[in-house]
């Protein structure tokens, strides 16, 4: 068995040393203003591209859009 | 006024409404998802509302928040105020006039059981869920992101991620042709609000 992450409830590959920044860009993600949680942990801005993603993780990303 | 009271609360769930007389709720922003928010928790009887906002009316505001043309130019939290006491002058309300940051979310927010975000602004919204996960990651926040346009209401949803909680379509971008309007800005609205009620409920029934 691949070894997997979820992200937004979707499976994905896992792969060693695979940070925040890794993850946005193999979804594709180019949204400005986003919150993103490891494990229902906060990551912020700043360690997205040092925050190290364990294998098995669940990783939400909330896409903030303007609007109220 | 005792009897107005009485009558007021007559149609509620005598088991919920001491737990909603008893619920502080926060709300960032007194635009077109805060003012609504507001009311509907007004009605509903939630005791005490904390509101944050430091914008005055203009009169595009009134394509979709809760005010009036004769109170064009006053502050929102003001007018907001004025327009839950004649809707509910049995709870109490707490208005202030100021842009919520790190260095105030604690002191204005710190007490309430439940925070929703009702900013405008995308990057206010960041940081209003950032600041607040980092001093009360138990506490429910509860966002909106993605409501502008108008029909497509099988495209919104909730979505929980711990304490925090994201009503909307989390897709809807605001740009020229789409702006908010106001049937699905208080759908997401009362989504929070219909959350809120949720979780003041469920936390009670589950600490018995």
């Amino acid at each position: 068995m691949d070894k997997k992450i979820e992200v937004n409830k979707e499976k994905i590959d896992w792969e060693e040393n695979m940070t925040v920044d890794r993850i946005l860009k193999i979804m594709n993600y180019t949204f400005k203003m986003i919150v993103v949680k490891v494990n229902g942990e906060l990551v912020k801005k700043d360690n997205y591209n040092t925050k190290i993603i364990p294998e098995g993780s669940d990783v939400q990303v909330i896409h903030l859009i303007a609007g109220g | 006024m005792e009897e107005l009271e009485k009558q007021f609360f007559s149609k509620h769930d005598p088991k919920i409404l001491p737990v909603l007389r008893n619920s502080v709720v926060g709300i960032a922003g007194a635009g077109g998802l805060g003012s609504s928010v507001a009311v509907s928790l007004a009605r509903v009887g939630v005791g005490k509302l904390i509101i944050t906002d430091f914008d005055k009316i203009e009169p595009p505001d009134l394509n979709r928040q809760q005010y009036f043309v004769e109170q064009i130019g006053k502050l929102k939290v003001e007018a907001l105020l004025e327009n839950l006491k004649r809707i509910n002058p049995f709870s109490e309300y707490k208005i202030h006039n100021v842009k919520i940051g790190e260095n105030n979310i604690s002191e204005i927010f710190g007490k309430v059981d439940i925070l929703v975000e009702a900013f405008d602004e995308a990057g206010m919204k960041k940081m209003l869920i950032e600041s607040w996960i980092c001093r009360f990651p138990k506490k429910p926040i509860i966002v909106a992101s993605g409501l502008a346009g108008f029909g497509k209401n099988e495209k919104i949803h909730i979505r929980k991620i711990g304490s925090l909680y994201i009503c909307g379509d989390e897709e809807s971008e605001v740009k020229i042709g789409i702006s908010p309007m106001a049937p699905r800005v208080a759908v997401v609205a009362n989504m929070q609000a219909n959350l809120v009620l949720e979780l003041l409920l469920k936390e009670k029934n589950s600490n018995g």
